[in-house]
């Protein structure tokens, strides 16, 4: 039988206190990484509806992007927060679909995707009158045909920004990019929001 | 700070402003339902299916390539089997022609002698057989006209 590995805590006074061994922290891993998945699933799940307007490659991808954390889980440094380390998995994993729906462009990945009009039909009521819903149902569709016409990288940080409600320093982790250009991509993006919304009014 | 006063700071434009909100609600909204809905299995069923489906074409597949290799063997061997056969005969033949050939034709069989001794032997031992009766049968028959000069021969020798 292999020899057990136990880690101490030493306190200030030098006391050795409750040793703990190789399972007890892995245990103790696990249950970080099952509570990780239990606050941030539905995050990331959002994210990823959001980029693709598919439900069913949004629940896969969130598995996947949960199967690619847990096995690199030991590797998770702590440099920036689960919720960022997860975020650029979850666009590693957009991006690797992109790149393969491009080479497979004979199959129709995109076929349970649902359209702009469709996806904005989901607006909670709240305490508007029905003109308020109509028009906010307008304006949604509006922002969702934007984000359609947004290059694959525009539209990330514009999600991550107005829908995650990231901070431009933890979406400039999450996607490698400086925050110089992150503003720029929020920039052009508003812009091209700003003017399609007046050029309804 | 909340959300709207952060997006006001940032976006001047209170319309801009109210769309993101609601942009961002419809999202939210629709992940929540789709987050929560039951789960069903139609999908792994449809894909069961489809994996059936395509193990039972391969072997529908495997199998039939399978048989036609077999077929395919099977009838080269009769080929080769009725070419064996038809080689077979045309030998017989050529065999038979030669051995007539040389039976009819003694001069020709020196040639041949060298390339089928015993055949060529055996028709120059018919051909010696043949002319050795012969001379006998010349030698009994006398034609008539020539009856008195033989037993005028006959009487001589006998004197």
């Amino acid at each position: 039988m292999a020899p057990m590995r136990t880690s101490t805590k030493v306190m200030a006074a030098g006391t050795a206190v409750k040793p703990m061994t190789a399972e007890a922290a892995e245990e103790i891993a696990a249950q970080d990484f099952a509570s990780i998945v239990e606050s941030h699933r539905p995050q990331i799940f959002r994210f990823l509806l959001a980029s693709l307007r598919d439900v069913d490659l949004a629940e896969t991808l969130t598995q996947e992007c949960f199967l690619k954390a847990h096995r690199n889980w030991k590797h998770f440094r702590g440099d920036s927060s689960a919720m960022t380390w997860l975020m650029r998995i979850a666009i590693n994993l957009t991006k690797d679909h992109w790149r393969n729906r491009r080479l497979q462009f004979w199959r129709h990945t995109q076929a349970n995707a649902i359209g702009v009009d469709e996806a904005s039909d989901w607006l909670p009521n709240g305490d508007r009158s029905a003109e308020q819903q109509i028009l906010a149902r307008e304006q949604v569709a509006l922002v969702w045909k934007i984000v359609d016409g947004l290059s694959p990288r525009q539209r990330t940080v514009f999600l991550l920004r107005y829908v995650e409600d990231r901070e431009l320093s933890e979406i400039a982790k999450a996607t490698g990019l400086s925050e110089g250009t992150v503003k720029a991509h929020l920039s052009r993006a508003l812009a091209r929001v700003r003017a399609e919304l007046r050029g309804t009014r | 700070m909340s959300r709207r006063d952060k997006l006001a700071g940032e976006i001047d434009d209170p319309m801009v402003t109210g769309a993101l909100e609601n942009f961002k609600a419809s999202v939210d909204a629709w992940s929540d339902a789709a987050y929560h809905r039951p789960r069903t299995v139609v999908k792994a069923a449809r894909h069961t299916v489809r994996l059936a489906a395509s193990w039972a074409l391969v072997c529908l597949l495997a199998a039939g390539s399978l048989a036609g290799g077999l077929y395919e063997r099977h009838h080269r061997q009769e080929l080769a089997r009725i070419e064996a056969s038809k080689a077979a005969i045309k030998a017989a033949e050529q065999k038979v022609a030669l051995e007539h050939a040389a039976s009819e034709k003694p001069v020709k069989a020196t040639t041949v002698t060298k390339r089928q001794p015993t055949a060529v032997k055996r028709a120059a031992n018919e051909n010696e057989d043949l002319l050795a009766s012969v001379d006998s049968d010349v030698s009994r028959q006398v034609p008539a006209a020539m009856e008195p000069l033989a037993q005028m021969m006959d009487d001589n020798g006998a004197n």
